[in-house]
């Protein structure tokens, strides 16, 4: 039976890319919650946030996709993802809708109750009340941790996810060059300019490996399925995690782009 | 000057690989934001300012026509003309009258980025004038037959060897790689040009709706010359450069200069209202000022208006990684980094410039360093909604678009469609967590791996789960 809590009813945004990419990811962010003491249920109507429609321009996709999130996260508490760039998505929706429209306050209304799960964690949950079951995990690995762009600039994360991080044992953060900078993702800007976002990469892999640390942590799948795909390219050992599956305890799971050793030696 | 922004992305793929080039990139990237960021922790306030610029900025453009007026009518009060000109073609043809009608050989000027946007250099050459630029980037870049790269460090993509050279095939003097012998040299040939000018053409930072004054901002001198030495002197701004008061205007060299060179003000700060006067020492005895539009009225009331709020210090193109990555003369015009990148599309159309707001990751470091808080990314996301609106994306794009915008608006395709793309990745990559080579996929896979799926959706695991109750 799943975890029934007296808390909150979180409503979880997925995300495509934990959907498709790292599911692991999104079982650790409702790990977290159900530690948090929420009650976290996945509502089904939901699919991407429209971020790839919004910043093509295409306004009537974005307001369609908007009007579908919104009515699938009615009447939860907060709505929680595991991403900055999909979260600051959601704070977009009052932009695509008129003041007149009916979607327009139920937008602002989204807005102000969703939260990217570290801010969720940190400045809603407060760390008083998890200090004590992160402290209860280890992570004996040197980490350097990336920000990534929507959730630093649009939501103001920057503390959050250092100071979850440094209360599990044996993490030892060292910040790299540029950690503010863009990895070069991008969304579609990755596929429509692969050179120029090649170049971003490179400096980002860089300055990932300039430092000691053993794995990059980051807020945002698509800076590390980029940034950890890179890494591979280039024959680098450093292993890339989103932050979730630390603060979880779930880092079992192969890292990203890494093989899947069990399955390997099955077959 | 010729519009190569069409080309953005071949020039790009060159400046990428313009190992010079990237140098002088890497110089920019360690240089300006650093001082930058000192200049700004030394100011606890400056946020503040940032937020007086903007609304300002805001106010002026809404009171725009009133306050030119009473520019232009301050400017006459002192004794000086004031021109309007709607197209950059009226712009050239009323400063080439003004050439014309003191039977001018040569002109100096000083630095300008309105000028390039209006193309003045080739106007004036072509119908008999010499332009001389006098800030030492653009006297470079003159010498050279280039343009800008930047708009506040314009030659900011040469090297020492470049200007040696360029140096020793125009002055015919002993070829030296001393920077120091090399500025020498340059200010002893401009000096000449100075004394020899019979106008002297200046751009303005701002112009003192109050006072009838414009003001250049430099680190050179050179400006001062320009506009001292020779009998005429001619002004050539835009329209959105007028501020109210003297005061407001030293809020924006506040803002200015940290923004640009993380000074906390500029070497010089000149203002010029109207010609010389009875027992003045020096200035020029003809003073005119050519506010140039050049489609800024346009965006006036549109949803560009904050853009007009620029006030060119180019703390976006020193910040955005795109800028730091492909250089200044990728954008293909004057313009180039995040706020060329809007500018760009409104002057040239947004056919011609359509890569450019697409060039962008949207990372945000442009707003969040510009002094007067332009939305930039805001901005170039209304350009592709311009596109958008007039299917000018590629057909690939635009169908690939549709194709997933049809399944994201329809959950119960959506989850078998990722159901199966997961598992295709998945079997692709075998068993290896990465895909080295993915079909339609190549702007990734050119240059780094795919990584794999772990295997089943979440939706698909979670279903599952709550079914059995147990954890995948």
């Amino acid at each position: 039976m799943p975890n029934i809590s007296s808390g909150p009813r979180v409503g979880l945004f997925v995300t495509c890319l934990a959907d498709m990419f790292r599911p692991s990811v999104a079982f650790a962010t409702v790990k977290l919650l159900e530690q948090a003491g929420c009650h976290a249920e996945v509502p089904k109507r939901q699919t991407c946030c429209g971020q790839p429609a919004f910043n093509s321009g295409d306004r009537k996709t974005t307001a369609d996709i908007a009007r579908q999130t919104i009515d699938a996260f009615d009447g939860y508490e907060y709505v929680v993802g595991p991403s900055g760039s999909c979260i600051g998505m959601l704070h977009y929706y009052p932009e695509v809708f008129a003041p007149s429209d009916s979607y327009y306050q139920r937008a602002l209304d989204l807005k102000s109750r969703s939260f990217e799960i570290t801010s969720f964690l940190f400045d809603v949950i407060g760390m008083d009340s998890l200090q004590e079951q992160l402290q209860q995990l280890q992570f004996n690995h040197k980490v350097t941790y990336h920000d990534s762009c929507s959730g630093l600039r649009q939501l103001g994360i920057k503390q959050q996810p250092r100071q979850l991080l440094q209360q599990v044992q044996g993490v030892e953060l060292e910040e790299m060059e540029e950690a503010e900078t863009c990895c070069g993702f991008g969304g579609t800007f990755c596929v429509k300019y692969p050179e120029i976002s090649n170049r971003m990469v490179s400096n980002k892999t860089e300055f990932i490996s300039n430092t000691d640390a053993h794995t990059v942590l980051g807020g945002d799948l698509g800076c590390l399925l980029n940034m950890a795909g890179k890494l591979k390219r280039e024959g680098k050992q450093v292993e890339a995690r989103h932050i979730v599956e630390v603060l979880a305890g779930m880092t079992d799971t192969p890292a990203i782009g890494e093989a899947d050793y069990d399955l390997a030696q099955q077959l | 000057m010729q519009i190569n922004t069409p080309f953005f992305k071949q020039r790009a793929h060159d400046a990428l690989a313009d190992e010079n080039l990237q140098k002088a990139l890497g110089n920019l990237k360690a240089g300006f934001p650093e001082k930058r960021a000192i200049a700004v922790s030394r100011m606890p306030e400056f946020e503040q300012l940032r937020d007086q610029g903007r609304d300002l900025k805001n106010h002026i453009l809404e009171h725009l026509d009133l306050y030119l007026e009473q520019f232009e009518r301050k400017v006459i009060e002192n004794g000086g003309h004031v021109h309007w000109a709607r197209t950059a073609d009226d712009a050239n043809r009323i400063i080439l009258d003004i050439c014309k009608q003191v039977d001018a050989k040569t002109v100096t000027k000083g630095k300008s980025m309105v000028t390039e946007e209006i193309g003045l250099n080739d106007f004036l050459e072509a119908n008999g004038v010499q332009p001389v630029e006098t800030d030492l980037g653009e006297y470079i870049l003159q010498l050279r037959h280039d343009h800008p790269s930047h708009i506040i460090a314009p030659a900011i993509h040469l090297n020492l060897e470049d200007v040696s050279e360029a140096f020793h095939a125009n002055h015919h003097r002993e070829k030296s790689m001393d920077p120091a012998v090399l500025m020498q040299e340059a200010r002893e040939v401009l000096r000449e040009k100075f004394v020899a000018a019979d106008v002297g053409i200046t751009g303005a930072n701002f112009c003192v709706a109050e006072t009838g004054s414009t003001i250049i901002v430099t680190n050179e001198g050179n400006g001062d010359l320009t506009q001292t030495l020779p009998k005429t002197h001619v002004v050539v701004t835009s329209i959105e450069k007028v501020v109210p008061t003297l005061e407001d205007m030293t809020l924006f060299l506040r803002l200015l200069a940290r923004s640009a060179t993380g000074q906390e003000f500029s070497v010089y700060n000149t203002l010029s209202t109207g010609p010389r006067r009875e027992g003045d020492q020096d200035g020029p005895e003809n003073f005119h000022v050519v506010l140039v539009d050049n489609g800024r009225s346009e965006m006036v009331g549109s949803e560009f208006q904050d853009m007009l709020r620029c006030i060119r210090c180019s703390a976006c193109m020193n910040h955005c990684p795109v800028y730091g990555a492909v250089g200044g003369h990728s954008y293909g015009w004057v313009y180039p980094g995040p706020m060329g990148s809007v500018l760009t599309p409104q002057m040239i159309g947004i056919e011609k410039g359509g890569m450019l707001p697409n060039a962008s990751t949207f990372c945000g470091k442009c707003e969040s360093v510009c002094p007067v808080k332009i939305p930039l990314p805001k901005l170039m996301r209304h350009w592709r909604e311009d596109e958008f609106e007039k299917h000018l994306q590629p057909k690939a794009a635009r169908y690939g678009l549709a194709g997933w915008a049809f399944l994201a608006k329809r959950p119960a395709l959506y989850k078998p469609y990722t159901r199966m793309a997961s598992w295709v990745m998945k079997t692709w990559a075998g068993k290896n967590g990465r895909i080295k080579k993915l079909p339609l996929a190549g702007g990734w896979t050119d240059w780094r791996d795919m990584p794999a799926p772990q295997g089943k959706t979440f939706m698909q695991a979670w279903k599952e789960q709550q079914k059995t109750g147990e954890q995948p």
